[in-house]
């Protein structure tokens, strides 16, 4: 199993028409992903050409409205790739529409945007769930991709892994590329961001194909802190972490617009303490990192 | 982005927060001249983005011009944990009856705004929260009604104002809040927020921070950039779009993604403690794209860095293949000629990794050594640091 979207989920890309949007359209294709259409209100009527997985050509239509994708193709899951100023009413429009899971990869959202459109969702009732912004999205190998991992690294297997970081997952990935993954999912690297290591951990826990667990975080916030405390009273499975950014100094932002040491907190190494207390075992480096999977997945076959 | 606590009073003055007269100045004559205008009892306050002004010796009262000046003397050039006072404000006097705090700023945890306020202000707010955490009143403000008049009073009656001035203070934190939105902050904060002797309400000392994500829809929010004291090498990489920050060591790192970047800065200062203590010199994200060009923009700054002894590029190629990434630093190192002067290690992987490393096994650049793999990489690039 997978966990969040599975072979028969049904996307649509909001901001199919462009650049970024039509490139990952002819890369989700390519992966496999049954991508049905997109949205775009002023080209709405007019259709895109793309190749599927088995070289065929596909006409994916444009729709109006999020609500409208829906209603003509069934799908359930959207991918956002808008430019920041027009994320939360992307956001809004698809929570409107009820749509079980959205993407969001858009870099660069104002925090404010991020912290309206989420207590928006919570107050339509969480029918949504989101990922992101400011991520790789989600990838069940050999079944879908819904993002801009690349789908060549690996294929499918045991392991579930859970990332602030895109470039981390797919190192990670790669070095465990002979065990394969279940599901790996970056959930972003914004200050505020949808699914939550907690999230994605639940549903790894929950999900029988899934033997062990890699979680990848960085500076900034304490949501591994957060991760930490709900691992030691609800998951059983064995969690390996990672946590980037010892040396960052204090207050620089690292790239990501979360990643920041603000005073004492948020730092790597309160971070991979509080992990190592809740049982799990964190690697100092990526490589240690996936020798310790390893050990952990070894063990179990045992 | 912080902003200094002039410009924070300049926004709180905007919407119409009280705040004290005030001018920035940065000779001992223009604090001089502006405490004449002021008149009477001024303060002199180094303008530095760091807490603990006071304690520095930072902040001086003067009741006369001589004085002003006398103060600005001591003050400007002053090093405040490490920041040195370039301007300071000259502002009114108070007459000061009581202190207090409040903030507005971004809660992470709860993925909402969060609201502090407290009768007994002047302390630290992170001393007043372990010492006196029953002082702080702690509301959630929702992020699409935000503070209203009556969610006001519900904070100033959550922490224990005098009914008196529950409406008064209400009214400067609905203003506060409009700064917050209006400005996209991720913080505001007073502290102190004080009741003068005369009855008034006013913001004294203002700290604001402000999403550098929103800048897009504030075009006044650029200008508040103080470029001069930003680090020359950080400036002109921000003028070539890249994302760098200087740090303190001998080893330039280039990396595509965030976390990546985070992660082989680690992995170098790890390798540097076998080689004798090197550190990384730098971060720099240059994303996904990793053209000839970003590339060689990249390098450019990490050389123009007189620390730097070695370079280490660690990509990943994901969407970006690795021959396009060899391509680019062929096409870099090229580009840069006989600039480009210190040892490059290079590690590659991922999609298209092979042809790659061909290209650069084939460039064959004096320079470039190939790693293996990441941890391989750092420790090669630790050890030419090292050597240098």
């Amino acid at each position: 199993m997978t966990i969040f979207l599975n072979k028969d989920s049904k996307v649509i890309v909001q901001g199919i028409t462009g650049g970024e949007g039509s490139k990952h359209t002819a890369r989700m294709l390519a992966a496999g992903s049954q991508v049905v259409g997109g949205v775009n209100a002023r080209k709405a009527g007019t259709t895109v050409l793309h190749t599927d997985q088995d070289g065929n050509a596909v006409e994916l239509p444009v729709f109006a409205s999020v609500a409208e994708a829906i209603e003509q193709t069934g799908a359930d899951v959207s991918i956002a790739f808008v430019p920041p100023a027009f994320t939360k009413d992307a956001v809004i429009e698809a929570i409107d529409a009820e749509i079980p899971l959205l993407v969001i990869i858009t870099e660069g959202v104002p925090v404010q945007d991020s912290a309206e459109f989420w207590a928006y969702a919570k107050e339509q009732g969480g029918k949504t769930r989101i990922i992101g912004p400011n991520c790789p999205g989600i990838i069940s190998p050999g079944e879908s991709l819904v993002g801009i991992t690349p789908a060549n690294i690996t294929g499918k297997g045991p392991i579930g892994l859970v990332s602030k970081s895109g470039t981390l997952t797919y190192q990670m990935m790669y070095e465990l590329r002979d065990l394969g993954f279940s599901t790996a999912i970056g959930i972003g690297g914004d200050p505020i961001i949808g699914t939550t290591h907690i999230d994605a951990l639940a549903a790894f826990e929950a999900d029988p194909e899934t033997k062990a667990i890699v979680m990848i975080g960085e500076i900034g916030g304490d949501a591994e802190e957060r991760a930490a405390d709900f691992i030691k009273d609800n998951v059983t499975k064995p969690v390996v972490g990672y946590v980037a950014g010892f040396t960052a100094p204090e207050g620089k932002t690292m790239g990501h617009a979360g990643a920041i040491v603000s005073g004492s907190a948020g730092t790597a190494q309160a971070k991979k303490e509080a992990l190592e207390a809740a049982g799990v075992k964190v690697g100092k480096t990526p490589s240690e990192t996936a020798s310790l999977l390893r050990e952990v997945v070894a063990a179990l076959g045992a | 982005m912080d902003l200094y606590e002039y410009q924070a009073r300049d926004l709180f003055e905007k919407y119409g927060v009280p705040v004290l007269p005030g001018i920035v100045a940065d000779t001992p004559e223009a604090v001089r001249a502006a405490a004449e205008e002021l008149g009477g009892v001024v303060v002199v306050k180094a303008q530095v983005k760091t807490g603990g002004r006071g304690k520095a010796g930072g902040v001086k009262v003067a009741k006369t011009p001589d004085e002003a000046e006398e103060a600005a003397k001591a003050i400007l050039g002053l090093d405040i944990k490490g920041h040195v006072v370039k301007r300071v404000m000259v502002a009114g006097g108070a007459r000061i009856a009581q202190e207090f705090y409040f903030s507005v700023l971004l809660d992470r945890a709860n993925r909402s705004y969060l609201s502090l306020t407290s009768v007994e202000g002047g302390m630290e707010i992170e001393q007043l929260a372990v010492e006196k955490p029953e002082a702080l009143a702690r509301v959630e403000v929702d992020p699409i009604t935000g503070i209203t008049p009556t969610t006001a009073r519900e904070i100033a009656v959550a922490a224990n104002f005098p009914a008196d001035l529950v409406d008064k203070v209400a009214d400067v934190f609905v203003k506060l809040y409009d700064v917050y939105k209006s400005e996209d902050a991720t913080l505001v904060e007073v502290n102190p927020l004080i009741l003068d002797e005369d009855g008034n309400i006013v913001a004294l000392d203002g700290k604001v921070t402000l999403d550098e994500n929103a800048e897009f829809r504030h075009a006044g929010h650029a200008l508040l950039e103080d470029k001069a004291a930003a680090d020359p090498l950080e400036a002109q990489a921000k003028a070539l779009d890249l994302n760098y920050v200087k740090l303190d060591g001998e080893v330039g790192i280039i990396g595509n993604g965030a976390g990546l970047v985070m992660s082989t800065l680690d992995v170098v200062a790890y390798a540097g403690e076998n080689h004798g203590g090197v550190k990384p010199a730098n971060f720099l994200d240059i994303g996904g794209g990793a053209s000839a060009e970003v590339m060689a923009n990249g390098l450019g700054i990490i050389l123009g860095d007189p620390q730097v002894k070695s370079v280490f590029v660690n990509v990943f190629g994901g969407i970006t293949a690795c021959d396009q990434v060899a391509k680019g630093i062929v096409g870099a190192l090229a580009e840069l000629g006989s600039t480009a002067n210190k040892p490059l290690v290079v590690r590659l992987d991922g999609n298209n990794v092979v042809e790659g490393r061909r290209i650069l096994e084939e460039a064959a650049h004096p320079l470039v050594t190939l790693a293996e793999n990441m941890d391989q990489g750092a420790d090669k690039a630790a050890e030419l640091a090292n050597a240098a």
